[in-house]
């Protein structure tokens, strides 16, 4: 999947990244085809924010529409990054899990349904724990039943990115979408740092967090299909290209040999240059391991 | 709650299989082995310290890159074995410290390593193999995300020595700009943020606590017992479904997870809807 | 946590609700709907304590030039006043779209 460059330059695009999650799914709909599920009149709130003295969003900061892409029959489903770093609560992490298997029961009953899942997210809320990495492994479970019918989208565009358990989750989607802003990984530099120390991971060192995490250097790993500009209709574009092209042939999650041998090549005993793995991994995946 | 020294993955891998070892061509921190369970024979997998690792972030008892692919290499080969056969139970027998935290796992997509073990195991349980979670000692962040929680039973040790949760304490203090003590306040009153494992199995996620005598160094009854639990396990997600939904259906669930609960149905009411 | 309740009086009748903005840090989200009667009743819930004068000072000023019936809820992480009014200046704009 290329990335579309449409002609578009810096000054007629029309910003992803401004947008908040409502907007952004609102976007990626055929005109006229979406509506809101659980928004926040029907306050579904955490149960669990207020009373640690944090101030609970109505609609806890994820947003599920239902519609058509494409002509097709699909729902989106979008965190708010600027809620609570777009953390996984159990309420926003129901929502997700819900959407997605109602995706798949759609599907059984032969209404082609896709996802497409707005990441930007930090992973777990902590202040609801164990509750939100629950919601995770049920996320999860629900990717692994409704791609096997349809495609299950993963789209990261910034400023937030998608760390934490969410990104073993976009490791499981057919196919993951990001601009150059965004980043995907599963440790946040600060993270690393504390954990490793500095010498590690230098937090502060924006062109290493972007030269590992970020977009172009996953799209450039094969870790991504498609690098799209921060220009909403491009976005758009690429969305309804893959809802189109249907399941793909092979699931990055489940070619084990293929990255258990890149992984067991790798020289340890040095940092590497993340240019390196460009190299290393631009290789065409191979089709050994369907589903 | 005790110091923790990750010795519970290998003393209980031992246990209940005999052996300590992992699989030829596989990391030492990642033990395999085929082991008889009740009638049956029953794939028993746990990630475990490896001081001379090739990775340096993934040398005392991580789930690194290697480890996750190795994980996911060995329940597909369980998968690919038993495909025209009756499927064999897996059981993730769960200690392990956190994930590697490096610039190497980061670079080379640790995210993908661990999926890759998610895939696996949520696919055994999707094509019918029972996926059995023992909990024995530590299961924290991308830990119990990446081995155990795609299981169709969980079961962990009624002990201090067992937590389960989305991260460590001091870094959770220190992430929520709480002190210790103030985090430990909230997690009495939040159960969901609770340490204590018996706050934990108030949520419905547990197939089982299970009372063990000596966790560190178990008896031959201890290890009976567990064995038998396991069993019941595997009957009990033999006769349910192969996804999750079972979660939500505990007790537990019933009077912790209300909100996921009416979040569900209110979104399936709108769903049908035009 | 605190939660401030406010009641005005309204004659005029609304017909559609309103939801606007983001619990970010420094924001606020306003969802604002029809009510019967002749009031609007304004509840605010804030993570930050100690400003009840200010947050009546600016619905005070709000309803000189609203008279919808409503019922206003507010979930704020600490805006300023200059965002709170902005925030319902751009609830009152979609209910009236």
């Amino acid at each position: 999947m290329s990335d579309q460059r449409l002609g578009t330059n810096f000054i007629n695009r029309q910003s992803f990244i401004e947008l908040d999650a409502r907007e952004r799914a609102a976007a990626l709909f055929d005109a006229g085809t979406s509506r809101e599920l659980v928004g926040p009149f029907d306050r579904m709130e955490s149960p669990w924010l207020e009373q640690q003295g944090v101030t609970p969003q109505e609609d806890d900061g994820c947003v599920v529409m239902k519609g058509k892409i494409a002509g097709q029959a699909a729902v989106v489903i979008a965190l708010e990054g600027a809620f609570q770093g777009g953390s996984l609560g159990e309420v926003s992490g129901a929502k997700i899990a819900a959407a997605l298997d109602l995706a798949s029961a759609d599907n059984v009953k032969g209404i082609s349904t896709s996802a497409v899942i707005l990441l930007e997210t930090g992973g777990v809320r902590l202040q609801e724990a164990n509750l939100g990495e629950a919601a995770i492994a049920e996320i999860m479970a629900s990717i692994l039943v409704l791609r096997r019918h349809a495609p299950v989208i993963c789209l990261t565009a910034g400023t937030v990115g998608c760390f934490g358990g969410m990104s073993l989750a976009a490791g499981l989607c057919s196919y993951v979408v990001m601009t150059r802003e965004a980043r995907l990984g599963m440790n946040g530099p600060e993270v690393i740092e504390q954990e490793s120390g500095v010498d590690e991971f230098d937090s502060k060192d924006h062109a290493l967090i972007w030269a590992i995490d970020g977009g172009e250097q996953r799209y450039a790993m094969g870790l991504a299909d498609a690098l799209v500009d921060d220009d909403t209709p491009q976005i758009a574009n690429a969305v309804r290209g893959l809802v189109l092209k249907g399941a793909p042939p092979v699931y990055r999650s489940s070619q084990v040999a293929l990255y258990r041998g890149r992984i067991a090549t790798l020289d340890t005993s040095r940092q590497w240059d993340p240019g390196e793995l460009r190299v290393l991994w631009a290789t065409k995946s191979s089709t050994e391991e369907k589903q | 709650m005790t110091e923790h020294t990750l010795v519970r993955g290998t003393v209980w891998f031992r246990a209940l299989t005999g052996q300590a070892s992992s699989m030829s061509g596989d990391p030492k921190s990642v033990l395999t082995a085929d082991s008889p369970l009740g009638k049956e024979q029953a794939r028993f997998l746990c990630v475990v310290p490896d001081p001379n690792a090739r990775f340096p972030c993934a040398r005392h008892g991580e789930i690194g890159l290697e480890e996750g692919y190795t994980l996911a290499a060995r329940v597909r080969e369980v998968m690919q074995q038993d495909k025209n056969k009756t499927k064999r139970p897996i059981v993730a027998i769960v200690d392990a410290k956190s994930q590697a935290y490096g610039r190497r796992e980061e670079t080379a997509a640790i995210f993908l390593a661990c999926a890759a073990a998610i895939d696996a195991y949520g696919s055994a349980r999707l094509a019918g193999h029972p996926v059995i979670a023992l909990i024995v000692g530590q299961a924290i962040s991308g830990v119990p995300l990446t081995h155990g929680y795609q299981a169709n039973r969980i079961l962990a040790f009624d002990d201090d020595g067992v937590v389960i949760h989305a991260m460590h304490k001091a870094a959770a203090a220190r992430i929520t700009r709480r002190s210790l003590e103030e985090l430990e306040q909230l997690a009495k009153k939040i159960a969901p943020m609770s340490y204590d494992i018996r706050d934990y199995a108030k949520l419905g996620l547990l197939y089982k606590l299970l009372h063990v005598e000596n966790p560190e160094k178990p008896s031959e009854q201890d290890i009976r017992n567990v064995q038998d639990e396991l069993v019941g396990a595997i009957t009990d997600a033999r006769r349910g479904s192969v996804d999750l939904s079972n979660r939500l259906e505990s007790k537990g669930a019933l009077e912790m997870r209300k909100a996921s609960l009416l979040v569900r149905s209110r979104l399936e009411a709108q769903w049908l809807e035009n | 946590m605190e939660h401030i309740e406010l009641d005005y009086p309204a004659k005029r009748r609304i017909s559609k609700k309103a939801h606007i903005g983001v619990v970010g840090s420094g924001d606020l989200e306003v969802l604002l709907e029809p009510a019967n009667g002749n009031s609007a009743h304004v509840s605010i819930r804030t993570s930050v304590d100690g400003f009840s004068e200010a947050w009546k000072a600016v619905l005070d000023r709000f309803f000189t030039t609203y008279d919808g019936a409503v019922r206003i809820q507010i979930n704020d992480a600490g805006a300023t006043p200059g965002s709170v009014q902005l925030r319902l200046a751009q609830a009152v704009e979609v209910s009236e779209q």
